[in-house]
């Protein structure tokens, strides 16, 4: 009895260390996100006081700011979000296309050279983005191409498509060649039997690549913030840059401007989600 | 008329040759059974028919068509692959009718073309499934499904039975049996399993090394087997080898200085001094008063009996002959002690010879 007792409290010990860590270690991952939301509705005044205030008062003056217009430190909101979406999305959907078709190959075919290449790929991706904003923005300034859409969705496909080629590898790796093999004695031609059966059994892996590879262009500073210079092609993140001046910074409007970034990256991942959990579950073959 | 011709087919790998100028016949309506050990080429062989590999050189016909030069899906054929190969995003009725809309089949034909298929292997319950959802034995049966619904050709089957247990194996086996007979079209069949061989063949192929060893119905390849691979390949338990010399008293001497006459189907091809083995089935050594004794020559041995499993009907009996362990059956089966001396019976006019060195049978014609 005893021994089951002490066992039993032991049990209970370790399950309340347990939650604790992760109490810990949630805290540490949520507690900055929160305080941007939290301060963006927050006078300005009391995001800086010492001793804080503790009892906040709420107030939309952020947002009011930031969405009239060029006034009173306002910031062209409208604007950093198109070129955001518009990079984002574009290079996004350039960055998969290329990568998968790249992961396709090296997952399906047999050709020289192919772990030599696949390794380059990855050292690729192993050199520091800001170690290639200056020779980046050298070719780019050179070719007339900075400060344009075009030359940051250049940069971001660039970067992505390594990333991208290494996770549709792998989960193209996993579907059992017979599955094309069987669409082809079925009548589908190489194409029709990638396009009818494996990209849809794949299409979780890839909605997870693409997600990747949508966040890391959304997200991305350094390189945008060397390339891009104007209203017409600075995307988010750089433009939180705008509420800095040279002795003060806009605490309030650079957290309302981050909650405005990182909603559309929230919803995206939620609808997206869906897929990430449902997985690779699929039964088709027995293993 | 769907015939199907192989005519001196090679697989080369690189430097690795995997089929080595294969030729084979296949009738309409053939149910063929290409069978050996893993590596002898029977799944390549396949496959090249298929058109998923290849064909080095040499030529495939289908139906009269050379087809090396054909995509799989212009050889209008079908094929049940091991794993099933099922679309796991789409439901059975999907999987089963797929070829028929990359087709573009009207709806109303893919309708019943897929039902039909589903009466036949019994499939109406499960047509909203995923194949997530189905057991191996129904997975198998939507994969055969799949390749009727398109009316093909001909069947290629790669080891369809590997992946279900020992029950499911033997039910659709005989289901596999049923098809063949209700639809009728040629069949070609890959298995390393002899027992499938044996029930399923119209005409085994047996395969080693990428080379065929012996072409024939499963009755001449388990009566009349060309060498000892072929002998102790086919049947179960595998045949009997016993090594030995031919004296010139017409008998074999085994190792052990035991003398045992040479089956008179082999006596004419034999001569003094050549080193044979003396091959024979469990089921014609038996012994006596328990097996099944026809008429005509017979050994009669005295054998300890090392090891003994009932088997209801019957019981294998493991014994020392030679220095080298045999299996005899004993029917009507009584309770045998590890240890006790049996007289056995050799039945010779079923026992075959085959040269020592060459491994080939030898017979008198």
């Amino acid at each position: 009895m005893d021994r089951n007792k002490t066992h039993r409290n032991r049990r209970r010990l370790l399950k309340v260390l347990h939650f604790l860590g992760l109490f810990l270690v949630m805290a540490v991952i949520c507690i900055p996100g929160l305080w941007i939301v939290l301060n963006s509705f927050r006078p300005t005044v009391e995001i800086m006081a010492k001793p804080p205030v503790w009892n906040p008062s709420f107030t939309l003056d952020h947002y009011r700011a930031m969405f009239g217009g060029a006034g009173e430190g306002g910031v062209p909101v409208f604007s950093y979000l198109w070129n955001s979406i518009v990079v984002s999305v574009v290079s996004t959907f350039v960055a998969i296309l290329i990568g998968m078709s790249g992961g396709y190959a090296f997952a399906r075919y047999r050709f020289k050279g192919k772990s030599g290449y696949f390794v380059g790929l990855m050292l690729f991706r192993a050199v520091p983005g800001v170690a290639l904003s200056l020779p980046l923005f050298i070719v780019f300034a050179r070719l007339g191409i900075i400060d344009t859409h075009f030359g940051l969705i250049l940069a971001y496909v660039a970067m992505n498509v390594p990333f991208t080629i290494w996770l549709t590898d792998g989960f193209f790796r996993q579907i059992p060649k017979e599955l094309h093999e069987a669409a082809e004695i079925d009548g589908c031609t190489r194409w029709q039997a990638f396009w009818r059966v494996e990209f849809p059994v794949a299409r979780s892996g890839i909605a997870s690549a693409a997600i990747f590879a949508f966040l890391t262009s959304w997200n991305e500073f350094a390189l945008a913030s060397q390339l891009t210079r104007s209203v017409g092609s600075k995307t988010m993140p750089v433009g939180l840059l705008d509420f800095t001046a040279e002795f003060t910074i806009n605490w309030g409007g650079m957290c309302a401007l981050a909650v405005l970034m990182i909603l559309p990256a929230l919803i995206l991942t939620f609808i997206v989600q869906k897929h990430l959990i449902a997985g690779l579950t699929f039964g088709g073959v027995k293993g | 008329m769907t015939e199907v011709t192989l005519n001196n087919v090679v697989k080369r790998y690189g430097a690795q040759q995997a089929v080595h100028g294969i030729s084979l016949d296949i009738a309409d309506g053939e149910f063929v059974v290409l069978v050996g050990p893993s590596g002898c080429g029977k799944s390549t062989t396949l496959r090249m028919i298929a058109g998923l590999e290849d064909i080095t050189d040499g030529e495939v016909a289908i139906g009269g068509r050379v087809v090396n030069d054909l995509p799989p899906r212009e050889r209008n054929i079908s094929m049940v692959f091991q794993n099933y190969a099922l679309y796991p995003h789409m439901d059975v009725r999907e999987n089963l009718g797929f070829s028929l809309k990359i087709a573009k089949r009207p709806q109303a034909e893919i309708d019943q073309a897929v039902r039909e298929a589903a009466v036949i292997l019994g499939l109406e319950d499960l047509m909203d499934r995923k194949p997530a959802a189905l057991s191996g034995g129904q997975r198998q049966r939507v994969a055969m499904g799949r390749a009727i619904v398109r009316h093909p050709d001909v069947f290629l089957f790669d080891e369809p039975l590997s992946n279900l247990d020992a029950k499911l194996r033997t039910q659709m086996r005989v289901e596999i049996k049923k098809l063949h007979q209700k639809v009728g079209n040629t069949i070609i069949y890959v298995t390393h399993d002899q027992v499938e061989a044996m029930t399923l063949a119209d005409r085994i192929v047996l395969m080693r090394d990428g080379h065929i060893v012996q072409v024939g119905t499963p009755l001449e390849l388990f009566n009349a087997p060309v060498n000892t691979f072929v002998a102790t390949f086919i049947g179960s338990p595998p045949m009997n080898l016993v090594d030995g010399e031919v004296t010139n008293a017409g008998m074999i001497r085994l190792t052990d200085g035991q003398e045992i006459p040479v089956p008179s189907a082999a006596r004419a091809g034999v001569s003094v001094g050549q080193k044979v083995q003396l091959g024979f089935r469990a089921d014609n050594l038996s012994p006596v008063g328990h097996g099944v004794f026809e008429d005509g020559e017979a050994a009669e041995l005295d054998l300890a009996v090392s090891l003994s499993e009932p088997l209801g009907t019957e019981t294998l009996l493991f014994a020392e002959l030679a220095g080298i362990e045999v299996q005899g059956k004993m029917l009507n089966p009584r309770p045998v002690s590890p240890g006790e001396r049996m007289t056995f019976r050799l039945t010779l006019g079923k026992a075959h010879v085959f040269d020592a060195d060459s491994t080939n049978a030898i017979r008198s014609n």
